[in-house]
């Protein structure tokens, strides 16, 4: 069977991979000096761990919608939750190094507050603000979800309640007086731990632990797909009233997984943070979310390799776009999409799939033997 | 007299936006009894068996299953005591194989976390070879079910209840779509089920319905109009007014 040839390329693929970002590209950084053309910059390093983080965003995405058939249009939010949850200690590790030279964050200052609200307080602590990365977007994802779940809101209501759900968190940290910097949001970073944010170093490091995330995200994710969940999972997408009514409770295995899913991308966005630099409430607004799913369409949802290729794809062509027509952007990922979405159903990861099914009806064609009764085929293509 | 009827149905009433679905509908069904319910289109057939698998909710009116009220239970609860259902589309996953198909039905653990740790035994190997056997896609178990033909696919589905070891089988329109071929073996599958399982049929093909030889409940308008054996229904003067008047043309 092709399916079993399928999964070895799959391993060979993620394998090379994971060698080339977390070994070689690296090693070209560290090793060689600048003006080596082999040189990897520090910028092309910084560049990638954003794309890296990206593509566990993705990979969220997938789950979701490729595996389980809930289309997430607020995935950002819980990206943006992790990030601004890391990005909460990243303010305090400032100190008086602000411009205005006081304990409490630059905007706080400027807000007149005198004293850390008390929900800061606990931040100053890494550990804490960790678990903060995993806990919040996990447990806003846990209460949405239970509560979408158990009223049955399925299909293009979820959508549009998740969508609902990220518009008005975006518009509530927007605000000046929620407590996380309004419209600039958390920015200026200084140090992690107490290392520089900024040295290549450091950012050297935050790229590999993102690549590490996305590997294990992918281990974890595709691993999940070879159990009975996964069976049930992609069950429910298929035909959800035939698993509820072979007594399952799909309610809770969708609840898994979106909880898994905000998981990882909380911690994707811890890692987005200090490798930009800034989060602010824009990366929470609904084209961000909808960008994602772009890439998932793209790279070809239900197969995690996809949306790797798909998020670091559209990502690396919008870089090079922007720069280079910077007008024309928004056109060239639109058209993109449009393409993606008329001509290539499974994305860029089923190419070589179209490729074969369009060579077998060729070669049907030119067969002089008249091709079976399509009864043996079923008549429910839909 | 009969002591214990596995199914019961009193004062059943349940109406959508006004229109009387289901109107003062009662029913009782023997352990290990095939039935057939026919009635013409909107008599509330299909609407009866999503009163007993939880799918909608009587607005009045006692729906039980061996001594146990069903009517405030959820879907999976329902099946849980052992009432499985076939739709009168064929719901079966496309993209998993026949094998999975059944394993996803068989009885057992239906948690989050056993899903995710647990292992498919040789045991339950087995047991998803013998259903294969008796539905007869034995010999397809690792072909993608979007891939069977119409037939088989509704027969996976009868596969998919008999690994959940229903009691008690609801089953919708089994014969719809199916070539006299395919209808005649799916008559036999139920026949050889009848006995070990209570199964209730919901039917419009009278050859179909003439090969169960079963007792035939008819509803019309949400309401039971008469039961008895086919020839019986079929003499019966209100059953030919509302329903088998235009059918016995041919």
């Amino acid at each position: 069977m092709a399916g079993s040839e399928v999964r070895r390329l799959e391993v060979w693929g993620i394998t090379i991979a994971a060698v080339v970002v977390l070994g070689v590209l690296p090693a070209l950084n560290v090793l060689l000096p600048e003006t080596n053309p082999l040189h990897v910059s520090d910028f092309t390093i910084n560049l990638y761990g954003k794309y890296l983080t990206y593509a566990v965003l993705a990979i969220g995405v997938d789950v979701l919608w490729g595996f389980t058939g809930l289309l997430s249009l607020g995935q950002c939010l819980f990206f943006a939750l992790g990030g601004y949850a890391f990005g909460m200690y990243l303010m305090l590790k400032i100190g008086k190094l602000g411009q205005y030279k006081s304990d409490l964050p630059d905007f706080m200052v400027f807000l007149g507050y005198n004293k850390l609200p008390a929900h800061w307080v606990p931040f100053n602590s890494f550990w804490f603000a960790l678990a903060a990365v995993v806990l919040v977007p996990g447990i806003v994802a846990l209460v949405f979800g239970y509560l979408a779940f158990r009223s049955r809101i399925r299909g293009v209501y979820f959508s549009i309640l998740t969508q609902a759900l990220t518009y008005g968190a975006c518009l509530m940290f927007f605000r000046n007086d929620f407590t996380f910097g309004g419209n600039n949001g958390l920015t200026d970073f200084k140090f992690i731990l107490n290392y520089d944010v900024n040295s290549a170093a450091t950012q050297r490091t935050l790229y590999m632990l993102s690549g590490f995330l996305l590997l294990g995200s992918y281990v974890f994710s595709r691993w999940l797909t070879t159990t009975k969940f996964g069976k049930v999972q992609r069950a429910i997408r298929d035909s959800e009233n035939r698993v509820l009514f072979s007594g399952y409770a799909t309610s809770n295995f969708k609840l898994f997984v979106f909880v898994y899913a905000a998981v990882i991308s909380g911690l994707a966005g811890a890692l987005y943070t200090p490798q930009v630099g800034i989060i602010n409430p824009s990366e929470m607004s609904p084209e961000k979310s909808l960008e994602a799913v772009v890439w998932v369409a793209v790279g070809g949802r239900g197969t995690l390799i996809g949306p790797i290729i798909g998020s670091v794809g559209v990502n690396a062509l919008k870089s090079w776009a922007t720069r280079a027509y910077p007008d024309l952007w928004l056109i060239i990922l639109g058209g993109l999409f449009v393409l993606i979405v008329l001509f290539m159903p499974k994305g860029i990861v089923g190419i070589p799939g179209q490729i074969r099914d369009l060579r077998k009806r060729f070669q049907r064609r030119e067969s002089p033997v008249p091709v079976p009764a399509q009864g043996a085929t079923s008549p429910s293509a839909e | 007299m009969k002591t214990e009827f596995i199914l019961t149905a009193e004062g059943v009433n349940k109406s959508f936006d006004g229109f009387k679905a289901i109107n003062d509908l009662n029913f009782y069904l023997d352990k290990g009894e095939l039935r057939t319910i026919i009635g013409p289109n909107g008599a509330g057939k299909s609407t009866f068996l999503d009163l007993i698998t939880g799918r909608t909710r009587p607005d009045t009116g006692i729906i039980e299953y061996r001594g146990t009220p069903v009517t405030k239970l959820r879907e999976y609860e329902i099946y849980r005591l052992g009432i499985g259902r076939k739709f009168q589309t064929p719901s079966v996953y496309s993209d998993h194989t026949v094998f999975e198909n059944i394993l996803l039905g068989l009885e057992g653990s239906r948690g989050v976390w056993t899903s995710i740790f647990g292992r498919v035994t040789s045991e339950q190997r087995e047991r998803i070879f013998e259903v294969l056997e008796i539905i007869g896609l034995k010999d397809r178990a690792e072909v993608k079910a979007g891939n069977l033909a119409h037939g088989q696919k509704q027969w996976l589905e009868i596969g998919m209840l008999l690994a959940q070891n229903a009691q008690l089988l609801l089953v919708d329109e089994p014969a719809a779509g199916m070539t006299d071929e395919e209808t005649a073996k799916t008559g036999e599958l139920l026949l050889s089920l009848a006995g070990q399982h209570t199964i209730i049929v919901i039917e419009h093909d009278m050859v179909f319905v003439r090969q169960l030889g079963s007792k035939v409940t008819v509803l019309h308008q949400g309401h039971v109009l008469c039961d008895g054996t086919l020839d019986e229904v079929q003499n019966d003067e209100r059953v030919i007014e509302v329903y088998l008047g235009r059918k016995k043309k041919h």
